[in-house]
């Protein structure tokens, strides 16, 4: 896809996500804006994944281990024409199947995630199993920083590289925050590039808002043949509205009408700045 | 102790007052929280008590591990967690570390049952006093208001053997029994007296019952004894066995899965007495858990008054 293109995707997915929680009410905003630019490039740029090939075992595979940030996903799966976007008007509401975390239930998603940790191991059974069947399916899975806490994701990291599983690519979504504070003072995970390394993968360090830098790194794997790949991506929570990039509130924080409408100011500038620089 | 809030305060409000109340005083006093300070209410006691809460970063294993371990060195841990992820992903360190290896730690269980709400099934809890309840060696608490929230956290302090104490988000009555001042682990409590049938709840279940029996009093003259079964293991087997012996109905409720819970406890604890009083289990059952918030959830499975009312008229056939 068009550079320009995705661009301005991302900037209306922003305000999309922006729209269905303020509608819902509940949210993980923070984290949501934080990944949408890796999940546009990956469904819109990278993945071989549609709703036409939903059925087909040669699709490519995303598994959203930071399950908390499925605003995102949502929004870029209705935009992918995988179901109506005005379903999410019904979001965390009774008996919606839009709930706060990803579900097979609704259409794209792979697995059913929200407990912190799973998403990993997962996505290297799943490369595991694309190895076994010589097919060319790549897997990815996104995990938040916080998350690496979980002795599962190091249990799969030392899998993923006995294995060789060179299809298989974790993306940590760097937004250096999680529920408490800063990562560096929950627990902090540096120097996170060595650590990875040292467990067998190829590492790269990448802009996470750059849509040209993400699209480049994801369109090359694996980074090394017979490695999985680990793409640090360092990103803003909150990313695309001032009041609340790397503001720890809105890890759930809901925006109030005025919030709200600031935001969306904000949004609507960007895209008309987009649009100039465009023309 | 005098300042401690109770009315219409959530339970881990409570929780974190009496905490700090006690942490004065006591330096082995120790929480240990999993990126769930600010969601267990205790960023005024880290505040207050900073080298008394240790962060271990989201890792629930580790949380009980490390609880273990300080426990073993005569600490009193309280590791705080969402119930969910504390009692799934860390059943083993409980089993094994906490349970079997009798190391007294205090698992406090946030944001139970359905709390959680819209977030769904990965954040329900609906097992814990299942799986728990197939431990040996731990008692299993989940109390009904602010008064037992504070009387259990104080109790656990100094119990010498594990305990896992569950708590919801919402805020809670301060008092469902101003007269029922006696409150001891393993003890249930009478928040009414009544002869027509008795409800047997824990945790926020019991709210519930209170308004069903207002309901069946006003609607239809049915009285109903309350006991709030805040102990779920040890079970309570006196107070139930004496509660059944009047031959009337017995409704157990808790916002658990149907199966393993409270409602399993009573009902084989009854018929193994050869009770057959007509009995009924309200709880969540065995099914994809329907989505919406908690109050939602409950109104849905009929964990609320006017369900839980008729369900005693089913039970009656009025
Ligand atoms: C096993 C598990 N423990 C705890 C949580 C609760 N939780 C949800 S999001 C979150 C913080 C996540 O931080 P991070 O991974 O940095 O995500 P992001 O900053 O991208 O939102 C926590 C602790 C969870 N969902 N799963
Ligand atoms: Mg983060």
């Amino acid at each position: 896809m068009q550079l320009e293109e995705l661009k301005r995707k991302s900037i209306e997915s922003r305000k999309k996500v922006i729209q269905y929680i303020y509608n819902a009410k509940a949210g993980h905003t923070g984290g949501s804006l934080s990944i949408l630019d890796i999940l546009n490039v990956l469904y819109n740029d990278v993945m071989n994944v549609s709703p036409e090939n939903f059925d087909s075992n040669d699709r490519d595979r995303f598994i959203q281990s930071k399950g908390h940030s499925v605003e995102a996903l949502y929004v870029v799966l209705a935009d992918k024409g995988f179901f109506p976007e005005e379903d999410l008007l019904t979001m965390c509401q009774y008996n919606s199947p839009y709930i706060g975390h990803p579900t097979k239930s609704i259409p794209g998603i792979e697995q059913n995630t929200g407990g912190l940790g799973h998403g990993l191991p997962i996505a290297a059974g799943a490369a595991l199993a694309a190895k076994k069947d010589n097919s060319a399916v790549k897997v990815f899975t996104v995990l938040g920083d916080g998350e690496m806490a979980e002795g599962s994701n190091w249990e799969a990291m030392m899998f993923a590289a006995h294995y060789q599983l060179d299809n298989l690519c974790a993306i940590l979504d760097y937004n250096k925050l999680q529920i408490t504070a800063p990562n560096a003072d929950v627990m902090g995970l540096e120097p996170i590039d060595q650590k990875l390394e040292s467990f067998g993968w190829a590492v790269k360090h990448v802009d996470g808002h750059n849509l040209e830098e993400l699209s480049n790194t994801f369109n090359n794997l694996p980074i090394v043949a017979g490695k999985p790949s680990f793409i640090i991506a360092h990103t803003t929570k909150g990313k695309g509205i001032s009041y609340m990039e790397n503001v720890l509130k809105w890890h759930h924080g809901v925006p109030s009408k005025e919030q709200y409408d600031l935001a969306i100011e904000e949004l609507d500038q960007q895209l008309q700045e987009l649009e100039t620089v465009l023309k | 102790m005098e300042n401690i809030k109770t009315a219409n305060a959530a339970n881990l409000e409570v929780f974190s007052e009496v905490l700090q109340d006690l942490a004065a005083s006591d330096k082995d006093i120790i929480v240990v929280t999993s990126d769930s300070r600010g969601s267990g209410k205790l960023v005024p006691f880290g505040q207050k008590y900073p080298d008394q809460i240790v962060e271990v970063g989201i890792a629930e294993q580790n949380l009980v591990g490390v609880a273990t371990g300080l426990a073993s060195m005569g600490k009193k841990a309280f590791a705080v967690s969402p119930a969910c992820f504390l009692t799934a992903r860390a059943l083993e360190q409980i089993k094994n570390d906490v349970a079997y290896s009798d190391n007294p730690v205090k698992l406090i269980g946030i944001s139970a049952g359905v709390s959680y709400g819209a977030l769904g099934t990965t954040h329900h809890s609906l097992h814990d006093y299942a799986v728990l309840r197939a431990i040996n060696n731990i008692s299993i608490v989940a109390p009904a208001d602010n008064f037992e929230t504070a009387q259990a956290i104080k109790e656990a302090a100094e119990m010498q053997s594990p305990v896992y104490i569950r708590f919801g988000k919402k805020a809670m009555p301060a008092n469902l029994n101003s007269d029922a001042t006696d409150f001891k682990i393993g003890k249930g409590r009478i928040i009414q007296e009544g002869n027509d049938l008795t409800f047997i709840a824990t945790g926020e279940a019991v709210l519930p019952c209170t308004e069903a029996a207002k309901l069946l009093e006003k609607e239809h003259q049915i009285s109903c004894k309350i006991i709030s079964l805040h102990t779920i293991k040890p079970l309570d087997t006196e107070l139930l066995l004496a509660a059944a012996s009047n031959g009337k109905p017995v409704i157990t409720v808790e916002e658990h899965s149907i199966n393993g819970g409270l409602g399993e406890a009573v009902a084989s604890l009854l018929f193994q007495n050869s009770f057959t009083n007509k009995f009924k289990i309200v709880g969540l059952p065995d099914d994809h858990t329907v989505s919406g918030s908690q109050i939602e959830i409950f109104n849905h499975y009929g964990i609320s008054g006017e369900g839980l009312k008729n369900t005693v008229l089913n039970l009656l056939k009025l």
